[in-house]
């Protein structure tokens, strides 16, 4: 090989990436030979695939790795982040299964358009150049704005993807534009030759790196629907067919925290005077209109959009706290809160048949009725999500608010208490909605069998959590301080 | 008795027995859920009374105490103890709780399961707030007993009942968020730790304690509830069903209560002293203020309801005067008032169940017809309106004897109590009970049945116990009441 005077990269730190990109090509290739009925092969295949790569993860050494010139590295952040990156991906696909069984989406395409987001998602993790956290990104949004308009006879879904396309590049085209900035005033787009380039630098190009990082900021703003940018989250997820809302509003929201991780801090720490006022702007519009917003939605998509918005103003919360404790404190918001945000999205698609889409906050009218089990599983969604103990939402709230009250921001942790409490209404009425109403109509809940499973546990698992805290609150915060 | 953690199995026998309970599923195995309530609740009291025989009133500090770690990342352990104020209101929680499930066995028909259920969960969790003495799993008990009684007042409730438990939930829940940030700034003042004993000792300058003050006074105000932010028990109680009512009213106002004592006193005492008028002051216009409200209502759970935000006033007031006499008082008060407003709230029950009626004006000469309920509800009117003899006496004599001793017109306002408690509790009792049968429906009335008698007798002896002889409640008190002034009495300043 050395004639070629090409270095052979280490291979071995991106064996679960390799491992997720030729299983999707296989399944591409198998699916196309499979009848209708026999769609479960690459149903099954799939899931595998998600599996081998999970298990491709957690089998790694723990240690951080730098590969392809300094381009990739896999640190303890990056596992854990994949790891339920592919859990929740898993999760989707079997929550959606009978849904888009029913609308005749249950194709090949999704599946390996939902590898290829996942794989997107696990480059952006374990980027540490500017580049190559672009192609994740693009790898991630190009498979989502496919999978949107997949539903391709469904008006909603269409203007939906288009909207999600148009603002998505939008949101890309700020990112270069703030990349290119940055490696205008570093002379580099490795994001650890970055941050020691603007430390040596005696006198930094202060006003370029600045405006790099308001680019930066808006561009990430985008991704993770943040006000004031945050219009087409309520759009996407509301014309989405609810088994691709539920992708978009779960799993790339770790995604978009790592590329946050990587971006603001891993490269522009020296900087955080200029980004933490930004986000401090942010995260408060975020909560209040986020919160306010979903008051008046009579739509649980849209509902659940605009509290997405508001919690992913408290995940920058804790990021603008600074220092490992709120980075470690908001890495687990954004694993609470995918846990949360898969359970509701599952009872959505649960109530959902063919030709209903279960979508309205009036389907949810006397649940406990129809299903005392179910209702108690989105019980316990609503109250996580409003941070009420014993869940997990309480505790992912509180170790956020502890994170910014530290760094010196008790006005922002008063602010985000009285705001969550507004929040605390929506949540109110969907439980109000499910125990105190009589319900409209009584057909029977009759999930598959691995589905009922899941979501059961999906909702347990927020009580457990909740009881028990510590394991994943230990795993969060010792990887980012692994890997920081 | 090293081998049973007491206060573990307190705590979390009657969470696990309502669990079980769920799991008896729809409405055909009612009798069944009924069952294991009444066994759930019946044990989760009789494991309660060791604490009351193994308690040593001389000894200083917790007892009972149990530790074991929790949440590492903050520091957080699982720390369970209690002194003599929490051991009353534990066995009160327990023996109350027995009382609602035997109260609701016939009266609730509908999703039996699930409200035997949320009682039983509710009194675990409330334990777990008078034995918690770390502040995160105080907190985390105290906001956990606000999704039960959600339910339990949405699903079983009056017509009204959506507004009045959204109302309840909000209201509670915004003096909780406001604790919960006080409570994040002790944790990080105290070097990461949640243990009220480091928070006791925890010195912090005054401006913080006053912030920390008004913090925890939110969530505790709200609770017990003070004026002016007492507005939503009226709906609450008007609205939920007689076993919620009871419920409500003997315990969950308790929690305020408690919170005063274990957290704002010890932990700001400068700010709670320089703070004391202005409680004091909100606490005497609940005194009078409520109970000319409550003579004017037409409906008698409003009118209970009101008489109970007057007879917390003297619990506040009994904390906030700083002596011995006047804080023992409070304590017996929570207590009694447990006992009486619990009783007043099933007599009003039991006519409900058989009239579908809270209106006074639909009663009248209620006695012709049930003797002996009417003897019943004659003794808890009389403990009400604090008759010497009944435990009602016993708590407002000794908070205003404590009152006199600070100032002559605490006492003299404070005093009023006994003429105004009296003129309402007993009007309203005259116009149900006395004079001519009314209507058809009282004619048609038919006197307590066994089961009704049984739980108006448990309550009874014990209001009649408490008035006659009270020394075995207070002598349990004692020690701890003044280990908490004297820490309350010590400057924090820095």
């Amino acid at each position: 090989m050395q004639s070629i005077g090409f270095p052979v990269p280490d291979l071995a730190p991106a064996a679960p990436e390799i491992f997720l990109l030729t299983a999707a090509c296989v399944i591409l290739m198998v699916d196309l030979f499979l009848k209708d009925e026999s769609r479960w092969v690459s149903y099954s295949l799939t899931l595998a695939t998600l599996a081998g790569c999970a298990y491709l993860i957690g089998s790694g050494s723990g240690a951080t790795v730098y590969t392809f010139s300094d381009m990739f590295v896999r640190d303890p952040m990056a596992d854990v982040l994949k790891v339920f990156v592919c859990i929740a991906v898993a999760g989707i696909l079997i929550y959606g299964r009978g849904y888009v069984g029913a609308r005749g989406m249950y194709r090949g395409e999704l599946f390996v358009l939902a590898l290829f987001a996942a794989l997107g998602m696990m480059v952006m993790i374990s980027a540490s150049h500017l580049l190559l956290l672009y192609l994740g990104l693009e790898l991630l949004s190009l498979s989502l704005y496919s999978m949107v308009a997949l539903q391709r006879d469904s008006r909603p879904a269409v203007e939906a993807a288009m909207k999600y396309f148009v603002l998505g590049a939008l949101a890309s085209g700020l990112l270069l534009y703030g990349m290119s900035m940055i490696y205008g005033a570093t002379g580099t787009m490795q994001l650890g030759q970055i941050a020691s380039a603007i430390a040596a630098a005696d006198n930094p190009k202060v006003w370029v790196l600045g405006l790099g990082v308001a680019f930066i900021v808006a561009g990430v703003g985008f991704k993770l629907g943040v006000v004031p940018f945050h219009m087409w989250v309520p759009d996407v997820y509301h014309g989405a067919p609810t088994a691709i809302t539920i992708f978009i509003g779960s799993a790339p929201k770790m995604a978009a925290f790592a590329l946050l991780m990587r971006l603001l801090v891993s490269a522009l720490e020296a900087m955080v005077s200029d980004w933490q006022q930004m986000l401090v702007l942010l995260s408060v519009l975020s909560l209040a209109i986020g919160n306010l917003t979903a008051i008046v939605q009579t739509n649980i998509k849209r509902m659940l959009a605009y509290s997405t918005i508001s919690h992913m103003g408290f995940v920058l919360i804790g990021v603008l706290a600074g220092d490992l404790n709120g980075y470690g404190s908001a890495m687990f918001y954004v694993v609470a809160y995918v846990l949360m945000s898969l359970a509701a999205f599952g009872m959505v698609l649960l109530l959902s048949r063919e030709g209903f889409e279960a979508d309205m906050l009036d389907d949810f009218k006397g649940l406990n009725q129809r299903s005392p089990w179910y209702a108690f599983v989105m019980l316990l969604t609503m109250f996580s999500m409003a941070g009420l103990p014993p869940t997990i939402g309480f505790y992912a709230k509180l170790s956020v608010l502890q994170a910014v009250f530290a760094a010196g921001y008790a006005w922002l942790a008063v602010v985000a208490v009285v705001l969550s409490l507004i929040g605390a209404f929506y949540y109110l009425r969907i439980v109000k909605l499910m125990y105190f109403d009589a319900p409209q109509d009584m057909t029977p809940i009759l999930p598959q069998p691995d589905m009922r499973l899941l979501l059961s546990a999906n909702g347990l698992s927020i009580l457990v959590l909740g009881i028990l805290p510590q394991p994943l609150m230990a795993l969060c915060i010792a990887s980012i301080q692994y890997s920081l | 008795m090293n081998a049973l953690p007491l206060l573990s199995t307190v705590i979390w026998l009657p969470i696990v027995a309502g669990i079980v309970i769920l799991f008896t599923g729809s409405d055909r195995n009612a009798g069944l859920a009924r069952l294991l309530a009444l066994v759930g609740s019946i044990a989760g009291f009789l494991v309660a009374l060791p604490l009351w025989t193994g308690f040593d009133a001389t000894a200083h500090g917790f007892q009972f105490v149990e530790r074991a770690p929790w949440i590492e990342t903050f520091n957080v352990f699982y720390h369970l103890g209690i002194d003599g104020i929490s051991l009353l209101l534990i066995l009160l929680n327990c023996l109350t709780t027995v009382l609602v499930v035997i109260a609701g066995w016939k009266v609730i028909d509908t999703r039996v399961a699930q409200y035997m259920a949320a009682f039983l969960i509710l009194s675990g969790l409330m334990n777990g707030v008078f034995c918690a003495l770390d502040g995160l799993l105080f907190y985390v008990f105290f906001e956990a007993t606000l999704i039960p009684m959600f339910i339990v007042i949405g699903v079983w409730g009056g017509p009204n009942r959506v507004y009045a438990a959204i109302k309840f939930f909000l209201y509670t829940l915004l003096g909780s968020l406001l604790a919960l940030v006080a409570l994040i700034y002790l944790y990080l003042a105290a070097g990461n730790s949640f243990a009220f004993q480091d928070w006791y000792a925890l010195p912090i300058p005054f401006y913080a304690q006053v912030l920390v003050f008004f913090a925890l006074f939110f969530a505790f105000s709200v609770k017990v509830p003070m004026v002016p932010v007492h507005t939503w028990l009226p709906d609450a109680h008007v609205e939920a069903p007689t076993g919620g009512s009871v419920v409500l009213a003997a315990i969950m106002l308790k929690l305020g209560g408690y919170g005063f004592l274990r957290l704002s006193l010890p932990i700001v005492p400068d700010a709670s002293r320089e703070l004391a008028l202005f409680i004091i002051v909100l606490s005497l216009i609940a005194v009078v203020y409520i109970g000319l409200v409550a003579l004017v209502q037409a409906d008698m759970k409003k009118l209970i309801a009101y008489s109970s935000i007057s007879h917390m006033g003297f619990v506040t007031l009994g904390i906030f005067l700083f002596n011995a006499v006047a804080a023992e008082g409070a304590v017996i008060q929570m207590i009694s008032h447990g006992f009486v407003s619990g009783a007043l709230f099933l007599c009003v029950g039991v006519l409900y169940d058989r009239v579908h009626s809270r209106q006074i004006a639909d009663y009248g000469g209620v006695v012709n017809r049930m003797p002996v309920f009417a003897s019943f509800f004659m003794l808890f009117a009389m403990a009400n309106a604090g008759l010497p003899g009944t435990s009602g006496f016993v708590g407002e004599f000794l908070v205003i004897m404590g009152a006199a001793k600070v100032s002559f017109w605490y006492a003299a306002l404070a005093g009023t109590t006994l003429i105004l408690g009296a003129a309402y509790t007993l009007w309203m009792y005259k116009r149900v009970v006395f004079g001519a049968v009314a209507n058809a429906h009282v004619a048609a009335l038919v006197d307590l049945s066994a089961r009704e008698v049984l739980f108006m007798t448990v309550l009874a002896l014990c209001v009649l116990a408490m008035g006659i002889y009270p020394a075995p409640f207070t002598e349990v008190l004692h020690v701890s009441v003044n280990d908490l002034l004297a820490q309350a009495a010590k400057s924090k300043l820095p």
